[in-house]
């Protein structure tokens, strides 16, 4: 089942939780930024400007945005298909996103994925992954 | 102050319908709350405590407590969907053991079948300023393949298949052969189930529970006026809550919030899951009950496939008798909320008023455990465990 790319939906403004403005920011440059936690090191999903290990404070910080597939599940029953997943960055956390530009029948849990922006119908770019 | 036994569930009444096209939500309520109090053997001047969840119209439960010409001095519209109403029989406990409460009514009722909802497979866009909401929404998490998560992982883990999850399915339609109410009658195999089509792989349509309109309604007092009505005495001994979630990106998906909210209701009740003669368990889909199963104790953790193989949860045939009355999966998941549905048939089986072709011989000790949420994001677990004095 090839991948036909889907119209991405989005919800609100970028300005909707203008905590979240360096993530958006990082998304329209290309660029996948993210909180870390400032006492623990630990980097954060999904995007806030506190920290939930600490209720302490953030930075925000560009990954790599190399990853693995941690779990994923094609919905057969939309039109077109599509192959929504948890990806677990090169840097820790899981994220929710879709796997896209491949044969869903190729993807295995465990794969090595590797960050693309797509566009969305009325937000910004945001973060998406293909097989690396 | 344990809660074991502040309260006892003296009515249950499950709405019949399973299509209510010319019903409105607030009938459904009111309806399931007069099924209720006539089941009881009370009237509803006789309650002075409600509970309701975000399946009522309405502000809270203001709304709900003026349609149905309530006068309470005690109430809670905790909305933790499919779970909500056994969260709502913890609360009940409370306000009854604090005396804030004597008679605890607790309704849900919806109609998403009449409403045409897609409920499963269609993403649904909440307030973005819902936190989690922007970064969630563009990726189409509906409730299906939320669920499927948790399925593909737990087959990765434990090598977890399709032909177990069916199992369950199966099960539930031996038991919905005998319910007149059930949506789907029909007994169905382990083939069918992995031969219906995929919705969200790995789960089938047949994984997946109904979509029925209809409700219900439960009815706890304390122990006092408990025994002076005339119904068998089913008491509450056990009661667990707990949420469950991403964890900042820690997110675990092979388990459920059962494995928190379980411990607490076990150790209340001072019994274990051995003990068990028939359980209610949360079946939005097949994924669910296994999860919750092994996360109650029932079996090992990544043992639940071979747990509910050959037959093992049918009523007359296997160890663990499940929703008799065909759950979820089978009867009627109303308001797309299942939880209150467990805790009747739970009743039911106590008071020894089940189906006679499933009723559990014997049967002193119940559970009946919900799933609101998605397993998949966030989501509550919450525990009753229940006796037949």
């Amino acid at each position: 089942m090839a991948a036909v790319q889907r119209k991405i939906p989005f919800v609100g403004t970028p300005d909707t939780n203008p905590e979240t403005k360096p993530f958006f920011d990082g998304c329209v440059a290309g660029k996948l930024v993210i909180p870390q936690c400032v006492q623990t090191g630990k980097y954060i999903w999904y995007p806030r400007g506190i920290s939930p290990f600490t209720l302490g404070p953030v930075e925000w910080k560009e990954v790599s945005g190399n990853g693995t597939i941690y779990t994923y599940s094609v919905m057969e029953r939309a039109n077109p298909p599509y192959c929504i997943a948890y990806v677990q960055l090169a840097e820790g956390p899981k994220m929710m996103t879709n796997i896209v530009d491949c044969d869903f029948k190729d993807v295995k849990i465990g794969m090595a994925v590797k960050l693309k922006f797509i566009d969305t119908e009325n937000g910004p770019p945001m973060p998406f992954f293909a097989p690396a | 102050m344990s809660l074991k036994g502040a309260g006892y569930i003296v009515g249950a009444w499950e709405h019949p319908t399973r299509k209510a096209t010319d019903k409105s939500v607030t009938l459904l309520h009111a309806e399931c709350a007069k099924g209720a109090l006539d089941d009881a053997g009370l009237s509803k001047d006789d309650v002075d405590a409600y509970y309701c969840a975000g399946d009522a119209p309405g502000l809270g439960p203001m709304s709900m407590i003026d349609y149905m010409g309530l006068k309470v001095r005690h109430m809670d519209s905790t909305d933790v969907g499919g779970s909500s109403y056994q969260v709502a029989v913890g609360h009940a406990l409370q306000a009854i053991a604090t005396g804030r409460a004597n008679v605890c009514l607790i309704t849900l009722a919806g109609r998403p079948r009449s409403e045409g909802q897609a409920t499963g497979t269609a993403p649904r866009a909440g307030n973005p300023s819902q936190a989690e909401m922007q970064f969630e929404y563009p990726y189409g998490p509906a409730t299906a393949n939320m669920y499927a998560l948790c399925a593909m992982r737990h087959m990765y883990e434990y090598g977890t298949t399709s032909e177990q999850l069916a199992w369950i399915k199966v099960a539930a339609s031996h038991h919905a052969q005998y319910n007149p109410h059930a949506m789907l009658r029909d007994v169905v195999t382990v083939e069918d189930v992995v031969n219906s089509p995929m919705v969200a792989s790995p789960l089938h349509r047949l994984d997946c529970c109904v979509i029925s309109d209809g409700g219900g309604a439960l009815i706890v007092t304390k122990p006092e006026i408990a025994k002076s009505l005339k119904r068998p005495l089913v008491k509450v001994i056990g009661v667990g809550e707990s949420a469950k979630n991403q964890a900042g990106g820690e997110t675990e998906l092979t388990y459920s919030a059962a494995r928190w909210s379980g411990p607490p209701a076990w150790a209340m009740a001072g019994i274990k899951p051995s003990d068990i003669k028939y359980a209610s368990i949360y079946d939005s889909f097949t994924i669910t009950v296994l999860m919750q199963l092994e996360d109650l104790g029932f079996c090992e953790k990544g043992q639940g496939g071979k747990f509910v193989m050959d037959g093992n949860l049918i009523s007359g045939v296997g160890k663990l008798p499940f929703n008799t009355d065909g759950g979820g999966l089978c009867s009627n998941h109303p308001a797309n909320r299942g939880g209150i549905t467990k805790i009747i048939e739970a009743v039911r089986q106590l008071r020894g008023e089940a189906h006679p072709k499933v009723q559990v011989p014997n049967c002193d000790l119940a559970i009946a455990h919900g799933t609101g949420g998605s397993l998949g994001t966030r989501h509550v677990g919450s525990t009753v465990i229940l006796e037949r004095e």
